[in-house]
């Protein structure tokens, strides 16, 4: 014990080699591996269908370029220590929100008819991200400085958001615009296949997330507050003020998927993304972040949100098994890696 | 170290008041560059307030705090640390899952245009620490670091902020000998840079070691401030404790029953022994009878008591139960055959902190009735008052949460609720860590108290003086094996110091 002590007090690092795999990056490495794997099972297995191409594997991102900025936000929420359940209808309400702003009806407050104006499509996705941060931010305050759990409080949020979607309207409000439609042509060729505008934003958003994960004091605040909170708040960190902005940053992130969905439908539904909280606290959990904080990455998560893809399209393209089937794999998989992740924390303390 | 070091900190007449009751009342104490200050009382004296109300973790309700001659008022530790002050804790507030690096920078990042300069931060990292002579990859998270590295990383944070006043909480609780000594050349080194160090520690030899100044707090109120060199031991721990020392240091021994020998056993172990924890071994343990368990942190001892209780499954050999083998496969079978078991961390595994005095005495009574029979909160509360009466437990009545006590007095109430049960063989495993020398005193009386009632107790504990003080019979142990048994006569602390030092058998 002392020899040990002393050895680790007094010895220089006996190990010269610069990238050593430590124990905080088997996570990652697992999801890769498994990531990895299921791509090129599903290549070999599906070649006579053509599953091995590039518009394929872009595809992934596109058909879930909704769940994957959700769970961006809601990797920063996880690695804080917290959940957020609101994101899922918070899709439905961006969405019912934009259609809504772009095809006003009267509609009566207090004896009053009121009617807006029709908003320019722009107009209509700001109000609709400043709504989604600001319901976000509302929540983080709730949770931080009336110390309430985030369970409960983004499950509060989860029905209150949904039902002011179901007020704005139960069915759904298609939209069209020529910026839209432009939008949509929008694309940038790459080989045989393109990438459109719901990659695009995808792609900027992680790789910010990613920076501001990796190299801002507000990202390593994030990990500490994970770690240990009340650590980081005897080291002095703006642990109040960084929970309240993880909470406003994930509602932002789902607005944004919220944005992308209704781009991606042509309309807003304010049941759209409903249960979609649940998919992305998997495709989180997949991509390797611990549940309780403080470990995980962004990287690992739009890997999460790869893996989860990759089984969806296999089993499109695969086409006599029904769609349960990616279900139960997702399921499967998330048990293999709470497992993993299980047995690394507790090896990690002892 | 003499007194024309300059005044560093200067607290006049600072109070603090809780509800119900005045935690600091009118303290002075001084702090003076390029000195180790140790701030010494029993538990409930008012160190923590004081040092919470330094660091700005409570607000003062009095008095005024001088830094450098100028008043201020620490809002939180953050400031606190801007202004100059910074703590290091007994329990290391670091967050394991980062690098030992980002640890020291964490908050003070060196960036360009907002972006962390990883590299730059690891080599201001390497030489922070190797400025306290600490070779180690800081590029390693820290969790993987023993405690005692941790600590000394939680120092090079807290010496890096530009700090002019270091506290030091109980920094050595958790640490070995020589692993203490590293940290004392720490404190030694920033001293000779003109460094403030208050210091706090419940071990006297380290007191002594280290520090130039003694400042005393009794009942939230100042006994005294000396220099460590002019105080005699026996007057520190007098002042300490209000009471003369005689009270417990008398009575205890005269109760080493010689004819123990002749009380069955009520529990015997024969070549019990389980893989990586400990090696089989023999052991009786008594009516009536203190057994002592000595030996290093890390010899076996916790690990003993584990099995004996039915926490760990032996891979080796039997207990005998009044002479009849028996299966003990949980804790509970041990609890229904009226044993108890105080464990060794009482944060993780003893008290439960949101609950009342009460609520946590009569805990495993209630659960070893069934949680269907009612027990009237009338009983209760009778049953509550009774043991803090009895163990002399520092609360302001039984429906205070736990957490508002103090270690010692958290402590007593565990061990209220093992004897609420009225075990006849209870095991105590290091009751007296990190507590002061009176409740120390007030446990040591009640294990002695046990054993006349006929009851039989396994005391752990690290401090040798205290287990030669208790015990009929000693085991030592060593690297995981016992290796003798002491009786009578023969315990005293040279016999035990050299079993565990001989390095055959």
């Amino acid at each position: 014990m002392t020899e040990q002590a002393n050895q680790l007090v007094y010895a220089p690092p006996r190990h010269p080699w610069r990238f050593r795999l430590r124990a905080q990056h088997i996570p990652l490495l697992a999801t890769f591996v498994v990531c990895l794997m299921l791509y090129t099972a599903a290549c070999i297995y599906l070649r006579d269908r053509g599953f091995f191409s590039l518009s394929v594997f872009i595809s992934f991102f596109s058909d879930n370029a909704f769940l994957g900025l959700t769970a961006i936000g809601m990797t920063f929420v996880i690695l804080s220590g917290g959940i957020d359940l609101s994101v899922g209808s918070m899709i439905g309400f961006t969405s019912i929100l934009i259609a809504r702003l772009m095809n006003p009806e009267p509609f009566t407050l207090f004896h009053h008819t009121i009617t807006l104006p029709v908003f320019h499509p722009l107009v209509a996705i700001g109000v609709a991200l400043i709504a989604g941060s600001f319901l976000g931010l509302i929540q983080g305050v709730l949770i931080q400085f009336f110390e309430l759990a985030p369970f409960l409080v983004t499950l509060a949020g989860m029905f209150f958001i949904h039902g002011l979607a179901q007020v704005i309207s139960l069915s759904s409000i298609g939209i069209e615009h020529p910026l839209l439609d432009k939008l949509s042509d929008f694309a940038i060729p790459i080989g045989s296949a393109s990438v459109r505008f719901p990659e695009i934003v995808f792609a900027v958003v992680a790789l910010s997330a990613i920076y501001i994960s990796r190299y801002t004091k507000f990202g390593r605040t994030i990990y500490a507050i994970g770690g240990n909170e009340q650590s980081a708040i005897l080291m002095g960190l703006p642990v109040a003020r960084t929970k309240v902005l993880i909470y406003a940053l994930s509602g932002f992130c789902s607005a944004l998927g919220g944005v992308i969905y209704a781009l991606a439908k042509w309309s807003g539904q304010s049941e759209g993304g409903l249960g979609l909280e649940l998919d992305t606290i998997a495709a989180v959990v997949i991509g390797g972040t611990l549940l309780t904080g403080g470990l995980g990455s962004i990287l690992g998560t739009i890997l999460g949100v790869l893996i989860v893809s990759i089984i969806q399209a296999a089993i499109i393209f695969q086409g006599t098994l029904s769609s349960s089937w990616a279900r139960i794999m997702i399921g499967a998989l998330l048990f293999v890696f709470i497992v993993l992740q299980k047995i690394l924390s507790s090896r990690a303390r002892s | 170290m003499n007194a024309t070091n300059p005044i560093l900190l200067q607290a006049m007449s600072v109070t603090k008041l809780f509800p119900g009751v005045v935690a600091l009342d009118a303290v002075n104490f001084s702090a003076r560059a390029g000195e180790v200050h140790a701030l010494m009382g029993e538990n409930g004296a008012g160190k923590s307030t004081l040092i919470k109300v330094l660091t700005g973790f409570y607000p003062r309700d009095g008095g005024q705090i001088l830094l450098d001659g100028k008043e201020i008022r620490p809002k939180t530790p953050a400031h606190a640390q801007q202004l100059g002050i910074s703590t290091v804790y007994q329990e290391v507030n670091l967050i394991p899952t980062l690098t030992v690096a980002e640890n020291i920078y964490l908050g003070r990042e060196p960036t360009f245009f907002g972006k962390i300069r990883w590299r730059r931060l690891n080599r201001l990292a390497e030489q922070a620490m190797s400025r306290l002579n600490l070779h180690i990859d800081v590029k390693r998270d820290l969790g993987s670091y023993s405690i005692a590295i941790q600590q000394m990383v939680a120092i090079a944070r807290a010496v890096d902020v530009k700090a002019k006043l270091l506290i030091l909480d109980e920094p050595t609780s958790s640490l070995d000998s020589g692993e203490v000594q590293q940290l004392f050349a720490i404190m030694r080194q920033l001293k000779s840079l003109g460094l403030g160090i208050i210091f706090v520690s419940h071990f006297l030899d380290q007191i002594y070691e280290i520090s130039d100044r003694i400042t005393v707090l009794r009942n939230g109120k100042l006994v005294g401030e000396y220099l460590t060199r002019e105080l005699p031991r026996v007057e520190l721990i007098t002042k300490m404790m209000g009471r003369e020392l005689a009270t417990f240091e008398t009575g205890l021994a005269t109760s080493v029953a010689s004819d123990s020998d002749l009380k069955p056993p009520i529990l015997e172990a024969k070549r019990l022994g389980k893989r990586n924890a400990i090696e089989p071994f023999d052991l009786e343990v008594r009516q009536g009878e203190v057994l002592g368990l000595a030996g290093l942190l890390g010899s076996g001892r916790t690990e003993t008591a584990r099995l004996l209780f039915g926490i760990d499954r032996p891979d080796k050999g039997e207990i005998q139960i009044d002479g009849e083998r028996a299966r003990m496969i949980s804790p509970a079978d041990a609890i229904a055959r009226g044993f108890g078991f105080c464990s060794e961390d009482r944060k993780a595994q003893g008290i439960i902190p949101d609950l009342t005095v009460r609520e946590n005495v009569i805990l495993a009574l209630q659960a070893s009735k069934g949680w269907l029979r009612f027990f009237s909160r009338r009983k209760q509360t009778e049953l509550a008052n009774h043991y803090i009466k009895a163990l002399n437990i520092a609360t302001r009545d039984a429906d205070t949460p736990i957490k508002n006590l103090s270690g010692g007095n958290q402590q007593k109430v565990l061990l209220a609720r093992w004897l609420a049960l009225d075990p006849r063989f209870l095991i105590l495993d290091e009751p007296t860590r990190g507590i002061d020398v009176g409740a120390k005193a007030d446990i040591q009386k009640l294990i002695l108290s046990l054993c006349q009632q006929g009851k039989a107790v396994m005391f752990i504990s690290s401090e040798l003086e205290e287990v030669v003080r208790c015990s009929n019979r000693v085991a030592v142990l060593r690297d995981r094996r016992k290796v003798r048994e002491l009786t009578g006569a023969e315990i005293n602390e040279h016999n035990i110091m050299a079993t565990i030092a001989r390095s055959d058998a």
